[in-house]
């Protein structure tokens, strides 16, 4: 009687097919994301040092980072050699941070125990041992354990010391850098309104004369400061297996030394301990030797204020537009035509955001506010060069179809009645959409804008030619007009760019880019569950909209 | 409901003598100061009765009133008079234009583009459509009441409060007294009151439906309009309302439309059948009820309809 329909029809295969195809994205997707935690987290992890032994009597002393079969073409058949990737470190010695050593021509592994391995400011890491400590001429400790205390104990007191320089350095003299900048901008203001002589100019002149001398005296302080730091440590290296092999030293002033470790005698809870300082200053300081070791700090304050200057000038703008869109004009051809036009232009790619960026905002009102608030800077440009409010500008532009979107969606799901509830009570249009309609569309607006900000955030194409550049000199804010919103500025996702493709080099710099790249994710991350969480919170207020209607 | 029965007992519905009607529509049968009689000498085809109002007890004036969604007319030459402090109950079946009818008091048709009215329509004697006249001013003169609940997505308080503030009452003092005073109307009060500052949507059907009664008294509209009130709501809840009805009555002139004939048996004074557009029966309501004049409000009445 009644006909069992056919596998076909039953439509089991086509479940299978959606299944599948689900789990396919979800396993990319976990794939990429583990893939990135493992490399990224483990950048920070200080691995044992191991001295390899080598058949010709050479000797190589480093972290062991691979291990592969040697490509053999000759004989497909037999079994594999292996070969190992060693990180030597000692860059400024041997010339690579890493070398390949086989398998077969390694006589013998240890696990010396006093191996030290050295971060420094310049030349990446330094394996080796400890030979003396010395002030001046002076020999203060030779190698072994007394002499890795005694070194500990100098570097914690160069520490304070560079924590003094770094503060005369960074915050009294930037400071006074900026006021004579600032008087040097006023006495050309003067000059090009005309004023060369009289007593502003005095003023301005005495002001910058006070400045200059306290600059001097600052100067002297940083000097007596740096002079203090005498103490020499020499090292031995061990490394060079292809180059013949040989023992070196390297002597380095104590205010090259970042951090001295003995991985070999670090216990798993010293590990742990040394993880977590890393991690912090990873995300805490500046970068170094072209981006490749130090922190990452200015890229996440760029891309931070970028994405939230971006928010400030996509939300309202969207936000209007939509709101004209869907509650003011008169639905129709012309309308649709516009929701089309605005729906695809989510789709144009983002270089051209970047293309019109540059040529709307920099060289057309960046040059227009610099012919007019600024003619006296003559040819150094303020805002006519590529800057963080022009490149948060570029996103805002590129992302505010998706704000539009979101918030028409949520104005059609406003029901009717809500409207008409208000307007009976002899509200106007615009009080309705005021009180009324603004409230109930808010959870809307933020989906809005947590998908801007997602696509915002992680974007780079358009940035690089409107303001972001590899290194900055400053942070892009400033208490002063323009606040620093002219100044170019570094950003994550630049960074990882950079450091991957365009370091001189890319080994060294690719732990990092793992590293950046978990960051810049976790930083997506947390701007969205920021937006999600406020915006869960509005829609409890106004559980509105699903709920009672 | 037994409040209902002695409601409609309770009041005495005065017939007035007088054949001078200035403000009634010109109608023949409209003057004859019995109905009866007038109603005899009909064709049942025309047989549009008007009950005859006390021309000082007269609210809303209805006259010739067509109306037209784009090509397509919804009422046809309508003419009513609704009186003071009375509910009148407007039925029909559905599609018969009762909404239409009532959303031109406040003139909620206004925000149908493809909407057209033809026809005078007078609430406390003024023209709704005088150019003096705002519709946003009208809409504080003439509440209304949705079928389904509508509160917005606000605290109970600002939900009442809303209507006052738009009208630029300020000062928590005063909207205290006011959210108090329109909530207590609404016989709501003893229920919300130690959760003014929950959300409205927290409340149940009938809470909110009388939270929307609050919130349109709270204005002191002069005409109550409400369209099937308790279309969404259960027995107890629609009780309660129609209660409420009652005792607003005293300070509100209400028209409510209903699909529910106990209802308009129950709460109204007056009842007006319409079909298709047009008016076909508009009575006091007992008579209507009990005996009613038109072939086609039997019908309707007695469940024969369609
Ligand atoms: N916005 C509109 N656009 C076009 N036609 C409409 C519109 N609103 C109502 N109509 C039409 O006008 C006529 C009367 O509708 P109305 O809503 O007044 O009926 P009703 O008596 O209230 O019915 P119900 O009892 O189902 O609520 C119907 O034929 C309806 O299709
Ligand atoms: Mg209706």
């Amino acid at each position: 009687m009644s006909r069992k329909p056919n596998i076909l029809r039953r439509g089991t295969p086509f479940i299978w097919l959606t299944g599948g195809a689900l789990a396919m994205s979800l396993l990319l997707v976990a794939g990429m994301l583990l893939l990135i935690l493992w490399k990224g987290l483990g950048f920070f992890w200080q691995k044992d040092l191991t001295l390899l032994r080598l058949n010709n009597g050479s000797a190589v002393l480093g972290e062991i980072v691979e291990r592969e079969a040697i490509p053999d073409l000759d004989s497909p058949g037999a079994p594999p050699k292996m070969r190992v990737k060693v990180k030597q470190g000692n860059r400024d010695l041997y010339g690579a941070d890493f070398v390949w050593v086989r398998e077969d021509e390694i006589a013998e592994r240890e696990r010396p125990e006093d191996a030290l391995a050295v971060e420094r400011l310049g030349w990446g890491d330094f394996f080796g041992y400890l030979k003396e400590i010395r002030d001046g001429d002076k020999v203060l400790a030779g190698g072994g354990a007394e002499g890795l205390a005694k070194l500990q104990e100098l570097l914690s007191a160069d520490y304070e010391l560079r924590a003094r320089i770094a503060k005369v350095e960074k915050n009294q003299i930037g400071a006074i850098n900026d006021a004579i900048h600032g008087a040097e901008l006023e006495l050309k203001k003067l000059a090009y309104y005309g004023t060369t002589m009289g007593p502003e100019v005095d003023a301005q002149k005495a002001l910058l004369a006070e400045h200059q001398k306290t600059y001097d005296e600052l100067v002297l302080d940083l000097t007596a400061l740096r002079r203090k730091q005498t103490v020499s440590v020499t090292l031995t290296a061990e490394g060079g297996a292809m180059s013949g092999g040989q023992q070196k030293e390297k002597t380095l002033p104590i205010s090259e030394l970042v951090e001295v470790l003995q991985p070999n005698r670090m216990g798993l809870g010293a590990k742990a301990a040394h993880y977590a300082s890393q991690l912090w200053s990873f995300v805490s300081t500046d970068p170094r030797e072209s981006n490749t070791e130090g922190g990452v700090f200015p890229a996440i304050f760029g891309t931070v204020l970028m994405v939230l200057i971006m928010s400030i000038f996509v939300t309202p703008f969207g936000v209007l537009a939509a709101f004209y869109l869907r509650e003011y004009a008169k639905q129709g051809r012309w309308v649709s035509v516009v929701r089309i036009a605005v729906n695809n232009l989510a789709g144009v790619p983002s270089i051209v955001f970047g293309v019109f960026g540059v040529g709307f905002f920099i060289h057309f009102v960046g040059a227009g506010i610099d012919n007019a608030f600024f003619p006296y800077m003559g040819n150094t440009p303020v805002f006519h060069s590529g800057g963080i409010l022009w490149a948060s500008l570029t996103l805002a532009l590129m992302t505010v179809p998706v704000v539009i979107v979101a918030t028409e969606e949520g104005l059609a799901a406003i029901p009717k009645s809500m409207r008409e509830g208000s307007l009976a009570l002899g509200a106007t249009k615009f009080e309705t959409t005021w009180s009324i309609v603004l409230p109930a569309v808010m959870p809307s607006i933020l989906t809005g804008l947590i998908l801007a900000m997602a696509r915002a955030a992680g974007e780079v194409a358009p940035l690089m030619i409107t303001g972001v550049v590899k290194i900055a000199p400053a942070l892009p804010v400033s208490a002063s007009f323009p606040f620093g919103l002219e100044r170019q500025f570094m950003h994550l996702g630049f960074h990882i760019f950079d450091l991957g493709f365009q370091s001189p080099n890319v080994d060294a710099a690719r732990p990092m880019v793992y590293a950046t790249t978990l960051l810049l994710i976790v930083l997506v991350l947390v701007l969205n569950i920021g937006a999600i969480w406020i915006r869960n919170r509005l829609r409890q207020k106004y559980s509105a909209a699903t709920a009672a209607i | 409901m037994n409040t209902g029965e002695t409601a409609i007992n309770r009041i005495r519905i005065e017939v007035p003598q007088s054949s001078a009607r200035p403000v009634a529509p010109a109608r023949p049968a409209a003057h004859a100061p019995g109905i009866e009689e007038a109603a005899k000498g009909q064709a049942p085809e025309a047989a549009v009765t008007i009950e005859a109002i006390d021309p000082a007890q007269v609210e809303v004036e209805v006259e010739k009133v067509n109306l037209w969604y784009g090509a397509k007319q919804a009422l046809f030459d309508i003419n009513l008079t609704f009186a003071k402090n009375k509910v009148t109950a407007l039925i029909g079946p559905s599609g018969c234009g009762k909404s239409t009818l009532l959303r031109c008091f406040n003139r909620m048709n206004d925000l149908v583009d493809i909407c057209r009215m033809e026809g005078t329509i007078r609430v406390g004697g003024r023209d709704i459509r005088d150019p003096a006249l705002d519709a946003t001013e009208l809409r504080k003169n003439v509440g209304m009441v949705f079928q389904k609940p509508n509160p917005f997505p606000k605290t109970i308080y600002e939900n009442v409060a809303y209507g006052p503030r738009i009208q630029g009452v300020r000062g928590r003092e005063k909207l205290d007294v006011i959210v108090e005073r329109s909530i207590r109307q609404a016989a709501l009060w003893d229920e919300v009151k130690d959760r003014l500052n929950d959300s409205a949507l927290g409340l149940s059907g009938g809470q909110q439906q009388r939270l929307c009664i609050a919130r349109a008294v709270a204005v002191e509209p002069e005409v109550l309009l409400m369209d099937e009130p308790c279309s969404a709501l259960d027995p107890i809840s629609t009780g309660r309302i129609e209660d409420l009805m009652i005792d607003l009555k005293e300070k509100y002139t209400i028209l409510i439309v209903t699909h529910n004939m106990q209802q308009a048996a129950r709460v109204s004074d007056y009842t007006a059948y319409m079909l298709m557009g047009e008016m076909i029966e508009y009575r006091e309501t007992k008579e209507l009820f009990s005996r009613p004049r038109d072939k086609r409000t039997e019908d309707y009445i007695t469940g024969r309809f369609g």
